[in-house]
């Protein structure tokens, strides 16, 4: 038997050292687990390092990926070693504001249906929206604010979770082939630095979550949609909670490959504005549409008017990993022993990452999840075809 | 040859200055249609800086050598078809198609003009020039402390000195160029501390026999030094600023091989301003967001990649003077002429010029080499993140200091400037990292096993800030 260095050896790699991959680290080896995080890039140089850091339920509809928010946002708060406030998390909430009187009464349901899903929303009359945000044009219909909607700053939250996990972490280091034994059981992963070993593998690689899961001789149909997002020059607190318009909703549950955009508006605690959210399915081009950051800027100027004189000063393409049925794929493959998935969170995965770790770290000290995890099923594409 | 207003341009140069201008003179003189851009209301870029007609200065061209081969250079722009569009800040260009491609700009002195400005273009020049590289030491916020290119743009466009007594450190040539400028303009220059020793120089005989005209600088500054009695410290760095309201003193330290501070060796120097520029570093923004290849320069900048005819990696857009690398006037403008001549060849569908284009050709290797040699001798050492203290403020804007820029890199995991920005925000600030990315990625680099990783092209999608209300106005 080949002699192999400690170093070498984890219970689990974690591929992936994005904010889903630093909440599976995280939470298993507060089970007691050894692990190794892998990653090609730096730490959270993927779809992390170009999000906005929210921690949204006021967009989910009842459902699985509510469940896994709210969870989640628990999490948020319960976190030790200060990971938090080192992470600028924030409890701002959420404010949705709807243009016209058909899209209160659209808010106002879906709202009424988040309720009974366990989220708290509070309706805002026409009248009341400027005294929570001072700023807002002055002919919305109306809005809801939810308390539980917060923010963190994505790249601190992965590289604050992964230090306190303790993980050995190996960035820049490309696996580029999952090693397997005589059954088909994953045995580790290999890497241009040399092997390295373990009976479980974690694939939170994200929107190349689809490529580690060919290496691995199975598959995952994870696909990029691009998004761009405006960065304005600091400013005093303008804007003070993360506000959108209601047609948000609707864009990030459509299937559309062509560009789709809903203003989402917010402040940061360092003092630029961050503004959202664009949607287009045009694969990993990076390449700047002045349409997108038009529409952009149009949606942001039209809910915050003192907006049009303030300056952007940069803007960044990200690609959210995607499923076709915009869940996350989080648990066991069913053709490959010993690999899990976490990855295909979408927008919505700094979000969705400490419960999806917490599910990881069940699954892989054979505990019970915290949730149905079912609808998470990495199987249910295999199935289906 | 008029056009109408829908109809594109066959070229837009990007940048008026030595290389912009020879682009856009020779292509306008081969026949096509030229859209010259540039953010300054004057043509000659920062090396032909001069001050506004408003001054009246008597004598512009008296800080200049070389000012008749520009004034030639623009008294043929003026005597051509050339469209010269000043006061125009680019924002990004973005392609349209085949031959098709848009420049987006922004009028007004700031960039603050209401209406965002649309050129259509069949072909693109960038000659964006280039930026200053800064290396931060404890005291470099201090007021009166600026920029070396900073304070001879200062002495060319108003006359005006930073400072009486002024020390002027760094490394490169363009050290010399300033200390003689400020002396001849009156200032006491106490010492020019160059932290490169000019030996290295002599590894690249061959590129300084065949480029006499640069010795010939050389003894010109040179002389002009000895004259003002001028003392020249090489293997030297102001290694801090001291002062309170103002900068007072700098400290002095002898440098080892890899600009290390050598301990016990510092001695105060007392000024009241310090000029002080670690070379250059090309300006590529609009060329890489729009996927053009770069190269590492000798001195760990990046430059975009060009062929033999000024071409970038991507067909249609074609790049000359500092964005291909930093190598003076003289190469900046013979690279425009030879590209203005490329892209006029090309779009006419001929084979790629001959005759005098050859001849530019052959100028433009002689020069570049000699530009290489120059950057790898004044190539910073891996050793100068040693003057750091942990307090020293390496991101200003964003008041990022050293301590916290090493403590990304160590405990958090980032080993390059992006990671670093994402954990600290240094270089997110007002200017998007042009002061701190080189400082940033050397200290990202310090603990790896690559020791100073060169900064990565910065991708900065928009070239410079955009109102929200001019994009939202952008036609559909």
């Amino acid at each position: 038997m080949p002699k192999s260095n400690s170093s070498d050896v984890a219970d689990v790699i974690v591929v992936g050292a994005g904010v889903v991959g630093a909440a599976c680290a995280h939470y298993a080896a507060r089970s007691g687990l050894s692990v190794t995080v892998v990653d090609r890039g730096p730490v959270a140089g993927g779809t992390t390092g170009a999000g906005e850091g929210n921690l949204l339920v006021s967009d989910k509809g009842p459902g699985p990926e509510l469940e896994l928010a709210l969870l989640s946002t628990r999490l948020w708060r319960e976190m030790e070693d200060g990971i938090p406030a080192a992470s600028e998390y924030e409890p701002k909430g959420g404010l949705v504001v709807a243009s016209s009187g058909a899209a209160m009464d659209a808010l106002r349901t879906f709202a009424a249906a988040q309720a009974t899903a366990g989220v708290t929303a509070h309706e805002i009359p026409a009248d009341g929206l400027r005294e929570r945000e001072p700023h807002l044009a002055p002919d919305l219909a109306g809005g809801f604010h939810y308390p539980q909607d917060a923010q963190v700053q994505p790249a601190l939250a992965a590289a604050r979770l992964l230090r306190a996990s303790g993980a050995r972490v190996r960035t820049g280091s490309e696996v580029t082939a999952v090693l397997t034994g005589p059954a088909g059981e994953v045995r580790g992963v290999r890497t241009p630095g040399g092997d390295l070993h373990a009976p479980y593998v974690v694939n939170a690689a994200g929107t190349w979550g689809g490529e580690l899961a060919r290496l691995a001789g199975t598959d995952l149909p994870v696909l990029p949609r691009r998004g761009f997002v405006l960065v304005t020059e600091p400013l005093p607190r303008v804007v003070r909670h993360k506000v959108y318009a209601a047609d948000y909703v609707a864009d990030v549950a459509s299937d559309s490959a062509a560009l789709q955009t809903s203003a989402v508006v917010e402040g940061t605690p360092a003092g630029p504005v961050l503004i959202g959210a664009s949607r287009e399915r045009v694969g990993f081009d990076r390449t700047l549409s002045v349409e997108a950051l038009r529409r952009l800027a149009r949606g942001a100027t039209a809910l915050f008017p003192v907006l049009a004189g303030v300056r952007a000063t940069r803007t960044y393409a990200g690609f959210r990993p995607y499923l076709p049925d915009h869940l996350p794929a989080i648990g066991a493959d069913p053709r490959v022993p010993g690999l899990l998935h976490a990855c295909g969170h979408e927008g919505a995965g700094i979000g969705l990452a400490p419960a999806t770790g917490l599910v990881i770290a069940r699954l892989l000290t054979g505990g019970e999840p915290p949730l149905d995890v079912k609808p998470f099923d990495p199987g249910r594409f295999t199935a289906a075809a | 040859m008029p056009r109408s207003a829908s109809e594109p341009y066959d070229l837009a140069v990007l940048g008026a200055g030595p290389a912009g201008l020879a682009g856009a003179v020779a292509a306008s003189e081969a026949g096509l249609s030229v859209a010259l851009l540039d953010s300054s209301g004057q043509t000659g870029g920062q090396y032909f800086r001069h001050p506004a007609p408003a001054l009246r200065a008597r004598r512009p061209h008296a800080l200049h050598h070389d000012w008749p081969a520009f004034a030639r250079l623009r008294r043929r722009l003026e005597a051509g078809t050339t469209d010269h569009f000043g006061a125009h800040h680019v924002w990004t260009v973005t392609r349209e198609g085949d031959d098709a491609w848009t420049v987006h700009a922004l009028t007004g002195a700031d960039g603050d003009g209401e209406r965002p400005v649309r050129i259509p273009a069949r072909a693109v020049l960038l000659a964006t020039g280039s930026s200053e590289r800064h290396l931060p030491f404890p005291g470099w916020t201090l007021p009166g402390v600026v920029a070396a290119g900073g304070a001879q743009a200062m002495l060319k466009s108003g006359l005006v000195l930073p400072g009486r007594r002024i020390v002027v450190a760094g490394s490169g040539p363009l050290l010399l160029a300033v200390a003689s400028s400020l002396a001849a303009a009156g200032a006491d220059v106490p010492a020019v501390v160059e932290a490169s020793g000019y030996l290295g120089y002599a590894r690249h005989p061959r590129a300084l026999a065949t480029n006499p005209h640069k010795l010939l600088e050389a003894a010109v500054h040179g002389s002009a030094l000895l004259r003002h009695r001028v003392r020249t410290l090489t293997r030297h760095a102001v290694t801090e600023a001291h002062g309170t309201d103002r900068v007072e003193a700098v400290t002095v330290t002898r440098l080892d091989r890899d600009w290390r501070p050598v301990p016990g060796t510092g001695r105060r120097i007392a000024c009241d301003a310090l000029a002080v520029g670690h070379g250059l570093i090309p300006q590529t923004e609009l060329a890489t967001t729009l996927g053009c290849a770069t190269r590492r320069t000798p001195d760990g900048t990046a430059a975009l990649a060009l062929d033999d005819l000024q071409r970038t990696s991507v067909p249609g857009l074609w790049a000359a003077g500092e964005t291909g690398g930093v190598g003076g006037w003289r190469l900046a403008r013979v690279e425009g002429e030879l590209a203005g001549l490329a892209v006029a060849a090309h779009l006419r569908g001929r084979p790629a010029p001959g005759g005098r284009a050859r001849e530019l050709r052959r100028r433009r290797d002689r020069l570049r080499a000699f530009a290489d040699a120059m950057a790898a001798a004044h190539a910073p050492g891996p050793g100068w993140t040693g003057w750091l203290t942990d307090d020293t403020d390496v991101c200003r804007c964003e008041e990022v200091t050293a301590g916290r820029v090493r403590e990304a890199a160590g405990d958090l995991g980032a080993r390059d400037a992006r990671t670093v920005k994402l954990l600290t925000r240094a270089g997110m600030g007002w200017c998007q990292g042009r002061m701190c990315a080189a400082a940033v990625a050397c200290l990202a680099a310090a603990g790896t096993a690559e020791g100073t990783v060169p900064p990565s092209a910065e991708r900065r999608p928009l070239a410079v800030p955009v109102p929200l209300g001019v994009l939202a106005s952008e036609p559909e």
